[in-house]
């Protein structure tokens, strides 16, 4: 349905009309106990291919897009992560992914890549726990680049993101955007 | 009116009758935090099967729960297939990369044998020491992943999803070797010495997949797995929602429902009450930093939502409780349970 309506350069025009709205929706019902992960997941990755279609990575609609990365610090555990970026390039991003580097690699990575934001998905407490030493790096290295969390352990306990020092946690994907546009001043929802 | 204390076995026995007990059992699920009673690695730790039962048998000295756990974690049984694990100085260990890399393995994939199984036989001794030490005085707490739950480290959540909603036929394949092996794995526990077999199976929770699903998937692998174990099973859904889908557990032959801080308790005990047990659900990820106060009033919150009529179990809610939580949180549980789990019957 959503590739019959398109024109050829209404891209952001459905994604902002119909793809967002119903991921939001469905992080939303997720958020809520509503529907199961594996629903966002599926929703997530279909809506993904649809994007990927109508706007491909290397398209130049694609403009004044934060840089955004993403890494589970070390963490094995990737289905939060690759949510996220379905989510994010279903609603017309890109993302890095720096799969479960290790902080210091991250830190280089998002030199390297002038990351402007980067998003810490993890499953397991110790991994969520590397955030503060990302936190350190970059603050060592001069780096304004924020952080945003999110994962099992940050839903169980409502605190730790502050307590591993990251800027701002999210809930689910979703919010992640959420979360992104308020970091980078509110420019930077889709277009 | 009783007046002599029940052994931990006779108090989970009776709460499981769905009578009450002399006080509320109460499960500390102790993994990792057996590597400080001998100040070693957890790594080191859980390469000595003596050492995990004699960490077992102080801790429960120590504390005075109700049980004995003899589960090490959860990847030792993607070892016997071929994986590996990856430790940690200060958390569970986890699973390494992923051993099936194309959904095509599947069909070539042969269960281990459990007897074959280095990292499997380290279980069974330590459960056959705490069977030793323990008689029938203290019930001994044996895990297997569900065959449902094992594809998570088997393939990674990712594939798992797709093999699920894309492919029945050769996730029902993968879901038949599965059983085989979890079937064999639980009952060489029951015949170590285990009294009951913690069945592992949060990819049925309704936090992971929706009820619709899992009734035509884990519920199933659920319903004919417990049937071939030879012992009674609590049903674990690893910190996930169970409420959703309460009823259908209730059908697979569970014995106990373990259900998440996500979900009220006094609505989990009344969906269950004179059907099933229910084991829970103190947030273990928050209780790294309670304080003395908080732990009493969680603990007094959770028996006065669950406890009434027996057929309660308090526990953590994820099946372990974690590495960095200090031992003096882990005693005032001890405390506050025998402070506010006194039944007035008794």
């Amino acid at each position: 349905m959503i590739c019959s309506k398109f024109t050829g350069d209404n891209a952001f025009e459905l994604i902002r009309n119909i793809i967002a709205p119903a991921l939001e929706n469905i992080g939303d019902m997720w958020n809520c106990g509503e529907i199961a992960l594996s629903q966002e997941y599926m929703a997530s990755k279909m809506c993904e291919v649809i994007v990927e279609d109508i706007l491909p990575s290397e398209s130049s609609s694609r403009k004044n897009q934060p840089i955004l990365g993403i890494t589970t610090l070390g963490d094995e555990h990737m289905l939060g992560k690759r949510i996220v970026i379905s989510f994010l390039k279903s609603c017309g991003f890109d993302v890095h992914d720096y799969g479960d580097m290790a902080p210091e690699n991250v830190v280089r990575k998002i030199a390297e890549d002038n990351v402007q934001v980067i998003l810490v998905s993890t499953l397991m407490l110790n991994f969520a726990h590397e955030v503060k030493k990302l936190r350190s790096i970059l603050e060592s290295n001069g780096s304004g680049t924020k952080i945003i969390v999110g994962g099992a352990p940050f839903m169980f306990d409502p605190d730790l993101w502050r307590e591993v020092g990251a800027h701002a946690m999210a809930n689910d994907a979703t919010e992640s955007l959420d979360v992104i546009c308020k970091l980078m001043g509110g420019n930077t929802c889709v277009n | 009116m009783s007046t002599e204390e029940m052994s931990s076995m006779e108090r989970v026995l009776t709460t499981l009758d769905h009578r009450e007990p002399d006080i509320v059992p109460y499960f500390l699920l102790l993994t990792t935090q057996g590597a400080k009673e001998f100040d070693v690695s957890i790594e080191k730790y859980f390469s000595d099967p003596e050492m995990v039962a004699s960490a077992q048998i102080s801790m429960q000295k120590k504390y005075g729960h109700d049980c004995y756990y003899s589960f090490y974690y959860a990847s030792l049984e993607l070892e016997s297939w071929g994986g590996n694990t990856v430790f940690y100085p200060d958390a569970s260990p986890n699973c390494g990369l992923p051993l099936i890399h194309d959904i095509n393995d599947i069909s070539s994939l042969e269960a281990p044998d459990v007897y074959e199984s280095p990292g499997l036989q380290k279980v069974l001794k330590t459960t056959s020491i705490l069977k030793e030490h323990a008689g029938t005085d203290i019930p001994i707490i044996g895990v297997v992943m569900s065959p449902f739950a094992l594809p998570s480290m088997q393939m990674g959540m990712d594939h798992y999803f797709d093999l699920i909603y894309e492919d029945p036929d050769i996730f029902e394949e993968l879901m038949d070797i599965n059983k085989q092996f979890c079937i064999q794995w639980a009952n060489a526990q029951l015949e170590a010495g285990a009294t009951a077999i913690c069945y592992f199976d949060p990819i049925s929770s309704s936090t992971i997949i929706p009820p619709e699903l899992y009734r035509k998937t884990g519920f199933k692998v659920a319903k004919s797995t417990l049937h071939g174990i030879k012992g009674p099973t609590a049903t674990h859904m690893a910190s996930g929602r169970c409420l959703p889908i309460i009823k259908d557990i209730i059908k697979t032959g569970t014995s106990i429902v373990c259900t998440s801080v996500l979900e009220d308790l006094a609505e989990v005990k009344k969906e269950c009450y004179g059907k099933i047990s229910v084991l829970g659900n103190l947030n273990g990820i928050k209780m790294r930093h309670w304080s003395l106060e908080d732990t009493e009033s969680k603990v007094k919150e959770a028996i006065d939502k669950a406890a009434s009529g027996g057929g309660y179990i308090l526990s953590d809610n994820h099946g372990e409780i974690p590495y960095t939580v200090p031992s003096s949180v882990i005693n005032e549980i001890s405390r506050s349970v025998r402070k506010w789990g006194y039944y007035r019957s008794n």
